[in-house]
């Protein structure tokens, strides 16, 4: 057990659930024809239906379904060719109808997997338990007025995904990672965007904790975590929280609670007497949901590549670390940037040029590499001129940077600002006689047997030459003088 | 005028006779006249009506009538109608206003019909007597002989089926959840049928028990329903538990006959408190229709007796959650309250009658956590048996033939001391609800009060064709010419 | 199963209708009535049989994937007893 709680009494293991919400990416809502674009104007965004009006009824979206199924592919789950609507009856604002509807009993996909690849380059497989579809509410905003909440429906009837896992997860870091992999899967499938920022992904994390070899212990529930961060700040403090109540002789109560982030702490949910007797029974207003076999096959053989069948492939065909494909094919875009740099040239390089420079300059400038300053083309064009030596590695740091300034291409660059490699030996002679003559007491020192000299005089022969000179050339000359 | 029913008013419109707006304000003039007196509509719209006559004599002048093209009719105010106020019989809902058009009352408007007004109804549909309207009672326009006491007209579309019965419209729409339409038809005698559960489309009508509830018309003979009802039906994307099904000539059935049709006596019907009237009624039935040319066969529906208690727990579960969005929030009226909470709980105490509360609490109870296997669950599954019942006896008879109520219309008051005697009401009416079947009241007899009787056909899903044909059957054999105490063309005014 | 004052008040909570005390015990006798009447479905064997959901055993249709409705913001507003602006308002939940 790596992950543990040090409490008075030793340690603690941390199982730990995760319930994430997706947003399923569509035009119009799940069981209405309303929009579901982000960041319209308050209740313009609402049909009778959602606003749930006298003698409304709900139709089902075939696309909103189409992406539930998708996913639970793309999670290697069973696909339900059956399953139900049911009502989750309680009273919010939010929730016009006084219900939600969802799926309780028969979901539309059963078990699947996720793998995630952990810092220390193991995997572990965590359990996925369902996902079904559900509405999502409205927002009620209360700080707008003193004594009264303000209603915006626009988000009730969204589509939503629940996805449920085991409680297979043992740490933060695990939960952190499995939150990361879901997103990459989804926006991979394109059935949800992944933004936790605009709400469109949220994480209901389940925290228990036991002494290794127990069974399980009671869980509490901490609601709408809305960025990863904070879902791994929230589990060491409900953890913490809940090993100081055993180890202080109480029994942790099974609870909902909320994570105060400016304090680190999780919070119970007040005003909870009658504990969400939900009153599940199946939803009158609809039929059961039949999924058409051959319609989702053709949606299984319509899968795009998703992240562990590509990564395999990168290590298989490229030769890259199981980590840098990794890295590589978290995002979508990342990985076919990539390729576009590595075909036909050295993959590992490319892997080192994307990760390295490019990820750096993206973060520096706030892009994403959707708008890369650089391009695949130019970066890949870049490599090839390396590769032919026109310019040494050195100078391809300068002409990367330049590059992604300005825009131009890398040819024109080089050109421009002369920087292609000398491989003149005339002249690297030349430049390797001027810099020892110019360090009588380092070439002693050298000659005497300080090794570590020999790299003081390379960057000195290289400065001489602008840093044009070619590595290999530099060396030779200066290996043959020494 | 009012002698007329709606076939014959029809075929009068169409010869020109008279027009439809004097049609029209001969009706809005006998509900000014009579409706203080029955209470039948809640909501009278005599601008709109006349719009509506208007554009049908245009149309009629054009020769391009219509189904209903100029017939007036009463829609239950449990349909939305644009721009105009629907209550469902309740306080809470006083002020609503909908700005969109259920599609059944739609589908009549497409069809020319003229709508006079919104007829009253127990409150959310949930009643047998019309008693529980925040706008107070119907009454019945009939009275037993040499007696006054006022009434009820059967629920919960008693304004519907009083109006139709005093003349004062020519049809109305109604809803039928246990029984809503039938047994107000059998009090008022008047036709009224509940097609099967899908025939006609939810979209607009609040939902009382949404797996219940259908939408049928009520008029003066079973052709009439059949005339309205082919301008009700049809599916409606816009409904998922509609019915993708064509939709038939049924006033063509009317005249089919019954020869060589083998009609099921259900035994389970029988109960051995069963009103001798009633049960001469049924043998007469029986007889007319035997004469008739078709084969009576005793049948059995063994589970017929379970069919209300599954009823009273599926309708009010169904409807609890139904009613949870009538909570002062978005629409209706609301009563403030310190927080949140308080708000929704004086909303709902004010704006519910004692009914609907009940059924609420008793819905609310049967779902919840530990009771839902219990109730709801095993509820569902006997009200599987109980279709099994029909399924299997359908198998070899086309139609049954049944008593619609147990007795006929009672005063006003009575019954209220305990509710589950209003319920009783509805125990040859819910198993088609259940099952989904249709069921057709036919104004069969009197009893000896002078009172009216109806006889029920169920038939086999979507072959409302053979109900409406062995109803027209019993109606002719029945040939009852009797007018209610106040109508519409009667001296009493 | 017979219903105690304190589980009338917990349904009246669940289902939001304010119940007054004095109200409480003629809603009791009423209800109960009414439980104790559906007690005969438990007669009834049930064993091996399937629940029903509605009257229509069909497959449920689906939605095209088009915007057709909703952009009618004063329309879903103009009912409300209590609007601010664009929003609809209540009072606030005591948390």
């Amino acid at each position: 057990m790596s992950y543990a709680i040090e409490g008075a009494t030793g340690a603690w293991e941390v199982v730990i659930g995760l319930e994430v919400h997706a947003q399923v990416i569509s035009q119009a809502k799940l069981f209405s024809g309303a929009a579901t674009a982000f960041g319209a104007e308050p209740n313009a965004q609402v049909s009778f239906v959602d606003a749930a009006f006298p003698g409304m009824l709900p139709v089902i979206n075939r696309e909103c379904v189409a992406q539930a199924v998708r996913t639970g592919l793309g999670l290697r789950a069973q696909i339900n060719l059956v399953s139900r609507f049911d009502r989750k009856n309680y009273f919010y604002p939010d929730l016009p109808a006084g219900y939600q509807i969802s799926q309780y009993a028969h979901p539309i996909v059963g078990t699947g997997v996720i793998e995630i690849e952990l810092a220390d380059g193991s995997t572990r497989a965590i359990g996925v338990t369902r996902l079904h579809l559900e509405q999502d509410a409205g927002k009620s905003l209360h700080d707008q007025h003193p004594s009264k909440s303000y209603i915006d429906l626009n988000r009730s009837g969204v589509a939503l995904m629940e996805i449920v896992s085991e409680p297979d997860l043992r740490s933060p870091e695990e939960a952190g990672t499995y939150i990361r992999k879901l997103r990459s899967i989804l926006r991979y499938l394109g059935t949800c965007d992944g933004n936790m920022e605009e709400g469109s992904l949220r994480a209901d994390v389940n925290v228990s904790v036991r002494k290794p070899g127990e069974p399980y212990r009671t869980r509490c529930e901490v609601k709408n975590v809305n960025s990863i961060r904070f879902v791994m700040q929230a589990i060491e403090a409900e953890a913490t929280r809940q090993v100081r109540v055993w180890e202080d002789g109480g029994a942790v109560v099974q609870e909902t609670r909320l994570f105060d982030s400016a304090h680190g702490v999780t919070r119970s949910m007040r005003s909870k007497e009658d504990a969400h007797d939900y009153r599940y029974f199946p939803d009158p207003d609809l039929l059961p949901l039949v999924l058409d076999a051959a319609w989702v096959e053709a949606m299984r053989a319509d899968l795009p590549e998703l992240p562990d069948e590509k990564r395999a492939r990168f290590v298989r065909d490229y030769g890259l670390s199981p980590y840098d494909a990794g890295v590589l094919v978290a995002e979508q875009a990342t990985a076919l940037y990539f390729e576009a740099v590595a075909r036909g040239r050295d993959a590992k390089q490319a892997a080192n040029w994307v990760t390295g420079d490019l990820f750096a300059t993206l973060n520096r400038t706030g892009r994403t590499i959707e708008d890369s300053p650089v391009s695949a083309a130019a970066l890949g064009r870049m490599l090839d001129l390396m590769a032919d030596g026109t310019i040494n590695g050195r100078i391809a740091k300068d002409v990367f940077e330049a590059m992604a300034e300005s825009g131009e291409a890398p040819d024109a660059l080089v050109e421009k600002r002369g920087l292609r490699q000398v491989t003149d030996t005339a002249a690297i002679d030349a430049a390797v006689a001027k810099v020892l003559a110019a360090n009588p007491d380092k070439v002693a020192e050298y000659r005497g047997g300080k090794e570590k000299i020999y790299g003081f005089l390379v960057g000195q022969v290289m400065r001489e030459m602008r840093g044009k000179g070619n590595p290999a050339l530099v060396n030779e000359a200066l290996k043959r003088v020494l | 005028m009012f002698s007329l029913d709606l076939a014959g008013t029809r075929a009068a419109l169409r010869r020109r006779e008279f027009s439809a707006r004097e049609l029209t304000q001969a009706y809005l003039g006998a509900i000014e006249a009579l409706n203080p007196r029955l209470n039948a509509y809640i909501t009278v719209t005599p601008e709109l009506a006349l719009r509506h006559a208007q554009a049908a004599d245009a149309a009629l002048a054009r020769g391009e009538a219509g189904n209903l093209t100029g017939i007036p009719l009463a829609i239950k105010d449990l349909f939305c109608t644009a721009g105009v106020r629907t209550t469902a019989g309740s306080r809470i809902l006083s002020p609503f206003v909908p700005p969109y058009e259920s599609t059944v009352t739609a589908n009549l408007l497409r069809d020319g019909a003229v709508f006079l007004g919104k007829a009253n109804l127990d409150e959310f549909a949930m009643g047998s007597s019309n008693m529980t309207s925040a706008y107070g009672p119907v009454t019945n326009p009939w009275a037993r002989r040499g007696g006054h006491a006022p009434l009820v007209p059967g629920g919960s579309s008693g304004g519907s089926a009083a109006a139709v019965a005093a003349r004062l419209a020519l049809g109305a729409t109604a809803t039928d959840t246990g029984g809503s339409i039938r047994q107000p038809a059998s009090f008022c005698g008047i036709a009224g049928i509940k097609p099967t559960y899908g025939r006609c489309s939810r979209w607009g009508i609040l939902a009382f028990a949404s797996s219940l509830d259908q939408a049928g018309p009520l008029a003066r003979t079973v052709e009439d329903c059949a005339i309205m009802l082919r301008s009700m039906a049809g599916h409606d994307v816009k409904d998922s538990t509609s019915a993708d099904q064509p939709v038939p000539d049924f006033a063509a059935a009317c005249r089919r006959g019954v020869k060589g049709l083998r009609i099921g006596v259900p035994r389970e019907y029988r109960s051995d408190g069963m009103p001798p009237e009633i049960e001469a009624l049924w043998q007469q039935g029986l007889a007319w229709l035997r004469e008739a040319g078709a084969a009576i066969v005793d049948v059995s529906l063994p589970h017929t007796k379970y069919g209300l208690a599954t009823y009273y727990i599926v309708a009010p579960a169904e409807a609890s959650s139904n009613l949870a969005r009538y909570d002062g929030v978005r629409f209706g009226a609301r009563t403030e309250g310190a927080d949140l909470i308080e708000m929704y709980e004086n909303t709902r105490a004010a704006g519910f009658g004692a009914e609907v509360k009940r059924r609420v609490l008793i819905g609310t109870y049967v779902l919840s956590a530990g009771y839902y296997d219990a109730y709801y669950l095993r509820a569902q599954k006997v009200r599987a048996l109980i279709l099994r019942d029909f399924t299997e006896v359908f198998a070899h008879v086309d139609a049954l033939v049944t008593p619609t109520a147990p007795s006929a219309a009672f005063a006003q008051g009575e019954r209220m001391d305990d509710p589950v005697k209003m319920y009783l009401n509805d125990v040859f009416t819910v198993p088609a609800n259940m099952a989904g079947i249709p069921g057709l009241s036919v104004p069969a007899g009197l009893d000896a009060e002078g009172l009216p009787l109806g006889l029920q056909v169920l038939g086999k899903p979507f072959d409302e064709e053979t109900v409406f044909a062995v109803g027209a059957a019993l109606e002719r054999a029945a040939g009852l010419t009797a007018v209610p105490a106040v109508w519409a063309g009667g001296a009493s005014r | 199963m017979s219903l105690d004052p304190a589980t009338v008040r917990r349904i009246a909570k669940l289902a939001r209708i304010r119940v007054e005390e004095s109200q409480l015990p003629q809603l009791q006798a009423e209800l109960n009535g009414i439980l104790g009447w559906i007690e005969q479905l438990n007669e009834v064997n049930v064993e091996g049989v399937e629940p029903l959901t509605g009257g229509a055993q069909m497959a449920m249709k689906m939605r095209e994937d088009v915007v057709n409705d909703g952009g009618i913001p004063e329309q879903v507003l103009a009912n409300a007893p209590d609007r601010a602006g664009d929003f609809y308002a209540v009072p606030k939940v005591v948390e």
